[in-house]
Parts: structure tokens; sequence; C-alpha cells
């Protein structure tokens, strides 16, 4: 599904992303971790298509087409979905007017009718339901006065909508109280499907006792210097990321 | 990081919809203004005797009034000798008697603009009376009106049919030597719409007035008159725009409402003149004076106005609280694009007891513009009780424009309660790249975030104009993403 080949990023004049490799299939987790400022958000911006950054060598494929090439707004139609690490703020826009337009620019883009209002309600209540949430967040501004974990929670359901092919969780882990986190896993567990992938990028060993990755990827220094099964997590829960980076 | 931003600047620049010329025969008086020109403006008008002393007598104070200080306005001066004072489409008769006798070209020129004057075409539920440059070419549903006894017609035809009403109310709110505008407005006008609503009638449809200036050079000077009689209640529209020229055109509009004991009127407006091209070359200078008195208690008047249009628009609609208990709102939604000014706000003057007050004005500023609010609220002494609340957001769109805000605030009486609210917000590139991770189009997603800034002030429009305002936004800020 996703073939990221010697992918080279820069910001400004300074080399983030220097050569990194990395293949992920349908059906698959990949969780991606490393220390802070390796560059797991660049790579989860520059996937979804974040204007700023410069990319300075290599190519990624989506689906057997050139994802670099596509806007940001196509490649979220074509499935490629961004859970921030910071979701923003946008004041006066409801989050259920938020989610009926993203899906209804979704659908035209699949070709299909703008969906019914009354299915639409039907729908985006029970994935309310699911995750948790009060049905009173669906009527207030988006992310607008939510806690952290609200937030976070409130990308989720956008996800849990959408039904994106590729999933980027950026930290999602992040901020989440132990409840809260169970409740995210059990959502993303509930979208594993063999025709859809995770990217889940993480600094804790505890989001993937939830959610079971099939591969784990360390990043730092631009490059992923070491891939293994969810055994390597728990190495890293041990060992940290120094022995690595030295050898 | 300018790369978004001049996107966002792209996605504002749009093209001006409305900016058609209509080629028909006009009777034009040459440049130039003085007492003769208003002696044959007011015989051509088949004015009674009265008007013309009214208009000599504003034009005479007009002549000794400096020319207004302007404000946060770049501007520069007007020659008013340069400018036509009367033009209007040449017809069969005087005026038409029927819409067979409108020329063709401008039923045309309005089902352009959306809005259908042949009997069989026009808008349900709404009563029209379309001003065509100086004169008044039609009013739909007239004779629907006067069977409840609402005067819906021209002002020019009211001067004739009923100058009782004129000489009592003409001027009561807005004094002839209220501001230069004003005064000028006095000494020229030469259109716009009269409306009487008697005493316990509620009107059974919107009414509204189209205004066009089409001619070049020639000034709009229209006159509003609305007065509605105890206990009665009235919806009024108002729209315009302005073909697309290189020359600045000048709108300096007087509108004047009277509402007696438990009377309503809702007054809103979507102005979309002419806003100027992207170098601030040609647009509209729309200085209108907008005012209701209040006069009866327990009466109410609700201003509700869309502002995307004209080069320079400087307007105050206001409210005078005269009767006790009585409510004056404020809505407002101003956008600038480009080189566009904007200076508007509105004045609460507050004199009855109990009196109450609400302004919620929104400014969106892009391009390079300017977006000023300028509020008063005045509460006198006798003005036991009084309250306001006032709310006023900025949202930019991009780092070269600006928003400021002046809220004025003058207590005379120790038990009024004001409050005020400020914000100024941005679109932010991470806003934008958020609403685009999930499939808008970054348009969508800037029409999306300033419709949402704008919902407060949107559900106070009427049904029909909330849809149009909508669009108009969403059309002002087109092109601004790339
Ligand atoms: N917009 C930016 N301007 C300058 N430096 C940046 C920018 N974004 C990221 N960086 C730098 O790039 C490096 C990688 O950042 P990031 O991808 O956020 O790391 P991570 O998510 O792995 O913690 C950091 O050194 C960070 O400071
Ligand atoms: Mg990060």
């Amino acid at each position: 599904m996703l073939k990221i080949k010697d992918l080279a990023v820069n910001v400004g004049a300074k080399e983030i992303l220097k050569g990194l490799n990395l293949n992920v299939n349908a059906g698959e987790i990949h969780a991606i971790m490393g220390p802070n400022g390796a560059g797991k958000s660049t790579l989860s911006h520059v996937l979804s298509g974040k204007s700023g950054y410069d990319v300075t060598g290599g190519s990624i494929t989506y689906n057997e087409k050139d994802l670099l090439e596509m806007p940001a707004e196509i490649r979220a139609r074509e499935g490629v979905f961004l859970a921030f690490q910071y979701p923003v703020e946008i004041a006066g826009v409801t989050n259920v007017y938020l989610l009926k337009a993203a899906l209804n620019a979704i659908r035209k883009h699949k070709g299909l009718s703008e969906v019914d209002a009354m299915d639409f309600l039907t729908l985006v209540k029970s994935k309310t339901k699911a995750l948790d949430m009060d049905e009173k967040f669906l009527y207030r501004a988006v992310n607008e006065g939510f806690s952290g974990g609200e937030k976070k929670r409130n990308e989720i359901l956008q996800m849990a909508m959408l039904e994106p092919q590729l999933c980027i969780l950026d930290e999602t882990d992040s901020g989440l109280d132990i409840d809260a986190l169970r409740i995210v896993a059990d959502g993303v567990n509930a979208l594993r499907s063999e025709n859809r992938a995770f990217i889940m990028v993480t600094h804790y060993q505890r989001l993937l006792d939830y959610i079971k990755p099939d591969f784990v990827h360390v990043l730092a220094d631009g490059k992923i210097i070491k891939s293994g099964g969810a055994e390597l997590a728990l190495e890293l829960e041990e060992k940290g990321y120094g022995w690595l980076e030295q050898a | 990081m300018s790369a978004n931003n001049d996107e966002i600047n792209n996605l504002l620049n749009q093209d001006y919809k409305q900016g058609f010329v209509t080629d028909i025969q006009a009777d034009t008086f040459p440049v130039g203004l003085n007492e003769e020109v208003i002696a044959k403006l007011s015989k051509v008008k088949n004015e009674p005797e009265f008007m013309l002393e009214y208009r000599l007598k504003a034009f005479r104070h007009w002549q000794t009034m400096p020319s207004p200080d302007w404000a946060q306005l770049n501007i520069d001066p007007i020659d008013y000798q340069e400018i036509s004072y009367y033009s209007a489409p040449k017809s069969k008769e005087n005026a038409p008697k029927s819409l067979d006798d409108i020329d063709p070209e401008i039923l045309d020129a309005y089902k352009k603009l959306g809005i259908p004057l042949a009997e069989q075409e026009q808008l349900a539920g709404i009563a029209v009376d379309a001003v065509f440059d100086s004169v008044s070419v039609a009013t739909t549903f007239k004779h629907k009106l006067q069977e409840v006894g609402v005067i819906f017609c021209p002002i020019s035809e009211a001067i004739r049919e009923y100058p009782e009403l004129i000489k009592q109310y003409l001027s009561s709110v807005v004094p002839v030597g209220d501001n230069f505008f004003a005064a000028l407005n006095s000494a020229v006008f030469t259109d716009g719409s009269f409306v009487y609503i008697p005493k316990g009638v509620r009107c059974p449809m919107e009414l509204s007035t189209y205004f066009r200036i089409n001619a070049s050079n020639t000034g709009q000077f229209e006159r509003t008159l609305i007065i509605a009689d105890e206990g009665s209640y009235v919806s009024y529209l108002e729209g315009c725009s302005a073909p697309q020229r290189d020359e600045n055109q000048l709108h300096a509009a007087v509108v004047e409402l009277v509402t007696l004991k438990e009377a309503r009127i809702k007054y809103s407006t979507v102005q979309n003149w002419y806003p100027g091209d992207k170098e601030g070359k040609g647009g509209i200078y729309n200085f209108v004076t907008k005012r209701a008195d209040c006069r009866g208690d327990n009466s109410k008047v609700s201003w509700t106005q869309v502002e995307t249009g004209s080069a320079i628009t400087w307007k105050y609609p206001s409210c005078v609280l005269t009767g006790d208990n009585s409510v004056g709102e404020f809505y407002s939604v101003a956008v600038t694009n480009n080189l566009q000014q904007a200076d508007t706000g509105t004045k609460m003057i507050h004199i009855g007891k109990n009196t109450k007050s609400t302004i919620i004005s929104k400014g969106i500023s892009a391009g390079k513009a300017q977006n000023t609010y300028r509020g008063l609220v005045k509460v006198l002494k006798s003005a036991e009780n009084a309250r306001n609340y006032t709310q006023c957001d900025s949202l930019l769109v991009g780092d070269k424009c600006g928003a400021h805000t002046f809220p004025y605030v003058e207590v005379k009486q120790p038990t009024a309660q004001i409050e005020h609210e400020a914000t100024t917000s941005k679109i932010s590139e991470d806003q934008l790249f958020f609403c685009q991770q999930r499939g808008l189009s970054p348009e969508d997603a800037v029409s999306m975030i300033v419709n949402g800034f704008c919902k407060q002030v949107f559900k106070e429009l009427p049904m029909e104009f909330a849809v149009e305002a909508q669009a108009l936004l969403g059309l002002s800020l087109e092109g601004s993403v790339g």
C-alpha cells in the first residue's frame, strides 16, 4: 500500500529525514518509536501533505500512485488520515458540521452521492457512543475548550467516521489517562481490517499493550535504524534508544 | 511561513460577478451641483413646492459644512462638481406605468441579479422595489399590500401621494444638517423606498429594495423612510450592486426608521457594491446614514448587515432608544479584501427607561484590507436601568490586513449596565491544513471557518438572505487559497 524509498526532507536548511525506507502493506500495524526531535511528526506531515517541508530526495508511492504529487486534500480523499499530535481548535464550526463536510468531500471524490442526513446522524451518534463521548461534543465547536484527552478522542472519532485506508496516529496516546487510552485503543482495534493499515507513532509501550503491532521501527537521526517485531518495543522500554544510536 | 499566506490571499481574490453594464438610453444631467440643478431635479420629479424648499435648505446648509474627517480611511478628496446628480432610464412616459413599459434590458439586468420583476417570475413572499440609478423602475405586489393598508412605493411617489406623512416623518430621525452626507443626500436624493405599516398590521410579506447603480459618473443618493405605526411589524431587506468601472462612484444614502408604540422593524442588508479591482482602482464609495428612532414604548429595531462590497464603506446603522423598554439590535458581518476599507459600527443612544441594546459585530479582513469597528453606546441621564451588551470579533486571513476596534461608551446614568467583549483571531495554516487533511479543499475550508465565525449574525437574517449571504461570503473568499 505504502512504499517510502530513501526519503530525504529538509525544513529550511535543516536536514531532518535522511534516507528513510519503509514499506507498509494493507492489514499491517507499524509502530514508530524514537527520541524527541527524531523526525516522527515530520514523517507524518510529509505523508499527509503539509506544506513547509522540502522533499530533497526519494519517493513515496501509495496504492501505486505518486503520493508526493497529490495535494493534501486529495491524499485525504484517497484514504490517508492523520490523527494529529496537536489537534487544532476551530471556533464557530461544530464537530458535526465538519464531519459531514469531510465525509461528503470524500464521498464525492469516490463518485458517491451526499450522505443522507438521517443516516449520517445515526452513524455519527453510534460512533460517538462507541468512543464513550457525550453527544454534546458533536454540537460543540471543533476542539474548542476540549481537554487534551477529549481532543485525541475526537481525532479517533473523525477517523472512525471517514474510514481511511492508511491511518497515521501521531502520539495519540500522549496525555491520555489509562481509561482514555483503553477507549482510544478499542476505537483503533475496531477499525483494524485486512484492507486498512496503521502507522502509530508512540513513545510508550503501554499503547502497544492494547494495540499489538506487527512491526516496530526505531526512527533516529532521520532514518529507520532498527526494525523488528512487537518484542523490540519491550526491549526499547527496558534499554532506551541509546544502545541503538551508538551502534 | 508565508507560502500558505500567499495561498490564502489567492483564495480571497475572486471576480465580482455583478459587474456587467446594461446598455440603455438614459436621461442624465450634466455633472455639477448648484441651486438650479436642484430646482431642475425637483421639477423632473414633479415634486410639491415644500420639497424644493426642503432641498434648497439642505443644500445651503451642506455648503457651510466641512467634509468629514476620514476616520481610519484613506481616501482621495471627492469633487462634487464632477458628479451627475440624476440619471434615469428613458421610458415612454415619465414613469413606467406597468412592467410592460420598462425597458426589457432593465428587466433583464434584474433577472441576471436574481431579482426577476416580471409578474409570472416574481419571488414568492417578497415584494421588491427596484431602483435603477436615480429612479425606482418597478415595485411588485403593490396591490396585494394595499389590501392590508401597507404602503410600499418609491419615495418620489410618496412625496406626491402622501405629502402629510412625508412632512411629518422625513428628516425626523436624521435631521437635514446631521452630517455632511445626510445634508447632501437631503438636497439631491432622487429615489428610494417608502414604507408605512398601519396600526396593528403585521406586514404579510418581506419588503425588499434592490439598488443598482448602472450609469457612470453618477452618484446614487437614495432615501428610504420606513414608518411602523403602533403595534405593527415589518421585515425589510436591502440589496445592491453596481457594474465594474475604473472610476470610483459615490453612494450616499439616508435611511430613516420610525417605530411607534410596540412596533417592530427588522432591517437586513446584504451590501455587495463593486469593491474595486485588486490594485484598488474603481469601486463604490459607500457613505450611508442609517438611523432608527424607537419612538414608542416597547418598540424594537434590529439592524442586520452583511457588508462585502464597496471600495470604502463608512456606515453606522444606529438606534435612538427614545421609548421606555425599547430595544435596539445591531448584527454585522463586514468582509474586506484586497485594498477595501470599511469603517462601520453602530450607535445606540439610550434615552428611555429600561432600554436595551445588543451589538454583535464580526469583521473579516483579508489581503491588505483594513476593517474598523467603531461603536458608541450612550446612556443619557433619563435612561434608568439601561443595558447594553457588545461583542466585537475580528478574523484575520493572512498577515497583511488589519482589524481595529473602537468601542466608545458614554454613561450618564449610574444604574446602566454595559458589557463589552472583543476577540481577534486568525485563520491559521494549521487550521487550513487540518481541514485539508480531512478532505476539504482550501476554499471550502476558509469558507467553512468564516461561516462558522459569522453564524451568530447569519441566524438573524431572513432565510433567503442567509443563503445568499453565505454564498456571497464563499465568493468573496474564493481564490484566496491555491
Ligand atoms: N517548522 C520547523 N521549523 C524548524 N525546525 C523544525 C520544524 N519542524 C520540525 N523541526 C525540527 O525538526 C526536528 C524533527 O521534529 P519532529 O518531526 O517534530 O520530531 P518528533 O516528532 O520525532 O519529536 C526537530 O529538531 C524539530 O525541531
Ligand atoms: Mg512529534
